[in-house]
């Protein structure tokens, strides 16, 4: 199904002179609105009319996440005040938390963008749609509010956490979509059975899960939980917030929303574009946006793009589920490693549940890795080889997959700590050398 | 013939065994013999106790991965040799014994192992036949 059907439709070629257009004017946008941009596109030497062709893009200088926080809090805003209708924040980890706001033409524009992933999947003005993020600051639960009550779906605005009450809802009001972190979906599941609910009392048949990766491994392990079948969507508040890109029902790469947004894929170690195919850091430019646009907007989002018309008949750019970030990678003993990595070799694992934690040490200027994983089958205790041949099948997986050895440490079932939003599982305790 | 026996998984860290027995005390629930071996970070605690219905309704309550094994149990007498014979026994017949432990009584003058064998029924008809007592589940409650 389709939510504005010429537009995702809209052949390659028609779609690019578009992109062309609007980002002429999205440069011209911001050099004219923001200082910061004047400045940096003043020093680059780049205007609209310079932006021949859309390969020209590169250019343009890159803005990073420092760049708004630098900037904090409205510093990039392109808009007097009274235009903007809404301010949102991401959570610093670092310092200051990034604000971004948005007109009243963002905010109709960003629930189009959410209202296409969530119709690419099935969801109709029939469906009861449960939020399971945390509304607040953070962009997806309004996010997805908008857009799914943009095509008619009756919004339960229920926040994260409370788990029990969220299962009671669930089976309740007979919710048919859930909008939630993969992590917090599956807790949820586990919550759910133990309260003695069963996919018979719920009538979920939609699974709209974002806010952080997922593994195909995890989503699998999800779908049975709870029999649903779900998506995988990706955004950020940067650049608006979910609806950036999202999958379709066949779910063979996230279909950018291409005429509000451009991709491009660079090296980010040497910063050039890389060909179509090649995996790299995502860089975005916002074609649209008037509160607070991005011009190649660094993501730090490791993920490939691909081009080809998708057996769905859209045809925007797909972008492959993000295989980490390049931040968020972790180097242990010089080799690069993705949690993802870690997540697909444990879920494939029998008799462990899909919870891990992560911890990395360091000894002698040496890193240890160390993944813990709960037991959960109990038929394994009758005899230390069950356990011992577990614990060494995954260590010997992971090391095929990471090449580095990890130590792994079997706990007890429901120890390791559950996320009613983005998951934490790594502890990276390197810097206190013990 | 055979008895039953709690294996419990646990993790090898400071106070995981204090907790787990105070939950059994707590209900009341009396351990009859007890065997934990470990390894760097875990250990499987085996325990006969006085109720195993009730100590696994307990133990799974707080969270504990806990599995019944069906278990041998024979009584020998308190002397030096007697474990060794019936072991021989056992050993003479390819009967390989994958864990044992043992404990004695203040009632008795006898004390009791505990076997865990792949084929139960099969060393119970053995040592049966060479005179070995086994104990029942009404010999181990009323110690």
């Amino acid at each position: 199904m389709f939510f504005q059907k010429d537009i995702e439709t809209m052949p390659r070629k028609e779609l690019e002179s578009l992109q062309l257009e609007r980002l002429k004017r999205m440069v011209d946008y911001c050099y004219n609105n923001v200082p910061f941009y004047h400045k940096r596109l003043s020093e680059a030497g780049v205007t609209g009319d310079k932006i021949k062709c859309l390969s020209d893009i590169q250019y343009i200088p890159f803005t990073t996440k420092a760049d708004i926080r630098d900037n904090y809090p409205f510093g990039l805003f392109a808009v007097p005040q009274k235009k903007i209708v809404r301010i949102h924040a991401s959570s610093g980890t670092t310092g200051k938390p990034t604000v971004v706001g948005y007109t009243r033409n963002d905010i109709n524009n960003w629930s189009d963008c959410v209202a296409r992933l969530c119709m690419a999947v099935g969801v109709t003005d029939e469906d009861v749609a449960q939020i399971s993020f945390g509304y607040g600051l953070f962009t997806g639960a309004l996010g997805l509010h908008y857009g799914l009550e943009k095509i008619g779906c009756a919004v339960i605005p229920i926040s994260s956490g409370n788990t029990q009450k969220q299962a009671m809802i669930l089976k309740d009001f007979g919710s048919t979509v859930l909008v939630s972190t993969p992590s917090y979906a599956m807790y949820m599941s586990e919550v759910a059975h133990e309260m003695g609910i069963t996919n018979d009392d719920i009538k979920l048949r939609i699974g709209l899960f974002g806010s952080e990766g997922c593994t195909n491994e995890l989503r699998d392990l999800i779908e049975k939980g709870f029999g649903l079948f779900s998506t995988d969507n990706y955004g950020m508040s940067e650049l608006m917030g979910p609806g950036v890109s999202g999958e379709c029902e066949f779910r063979d790469g996230l279909h950018f929303a291409e005429d509000h947004f451009l991709p491009e894929i660079i090296d980010p170690q040497t910063c050039q574009p890389l060909p179509a195919g090649e995996n790299g850091e995502l860089v975005i430019t916002t074609l649209t946006k008037e509160g607070i646009p991005m011009l190649r907007y660094r993501t730090k989002d490791i993920s490939r793009l691909n081009y080809e018309p998708c057996a769905c008949g859209r045809t925007h750019a797909r972008m492959d589920k993000v295989k980490g970030r390049s931040d968020d990678m972790l180097k242990i003993r010089g080799v690069n490693v993705f949690p993802s990595q870690i997540e697909s070799v444990l879920t494939n694992i029998e008799g462990i549940s899909p919870h891990y934690q992560l911890v990395l040490t360091r000894r002698n200027y040496t890193d240890y890795l160390e993944v813990k994983i709960e037991l959960i089958d109990a038929t394994l205790l009758e005899n230390y080889a069950g356990l011992e041949s577990l614990r060494q099948s995954a260590v010997s997986k992971l090391r095929t997959v990471l090449g580095i050895d990890a130590k792994v440490t079997l706990v007890s079932p429901r120890s390791l700590e559950r996320y009613e939003g983005k998951a934490k599982r790594i502890v990276d305790m390197r810097n206190q050398e013990v | 013939m055979t008895i039953n026996q709690l294996s419990i998984f646990i993790e090898n860290k400071e106070g995981k065994l204090a907790d787990l027995t105070s939950t059994l005390a707590k209900e009341n629930i009396d351990i009859r013999a007890m065997s934990v071996a470990d390894t760097q970070d875990f250990g499987i605690l085996r325990l006969i106790v006085s109720d195993t219905d009730r100590a696994i309704a307990a133990l799974k309550e707080t969270g504990c991965i806990v599995s019944v094994t069906q278990v041998l149990a024979i009584s020998i007498s308190d002397t030096p040799g007697s474990l060794s014979t019936v072991l021989r026994i056992l050993s003479d017949n390819h009967i390989s014994v994958e864990y044992v432990y043992a404990f004695i009584t203040r009632r008795q003058e006898g004390a009791y192992v505990v076997f865990r064998v792949a084929d139960n029924q099969a060393a119970a008809e053995l040592l049966t036949k060479h005179g070995v007592k086994l104990a029942t589940k009404d010999d181990i409650d009323a110690l």
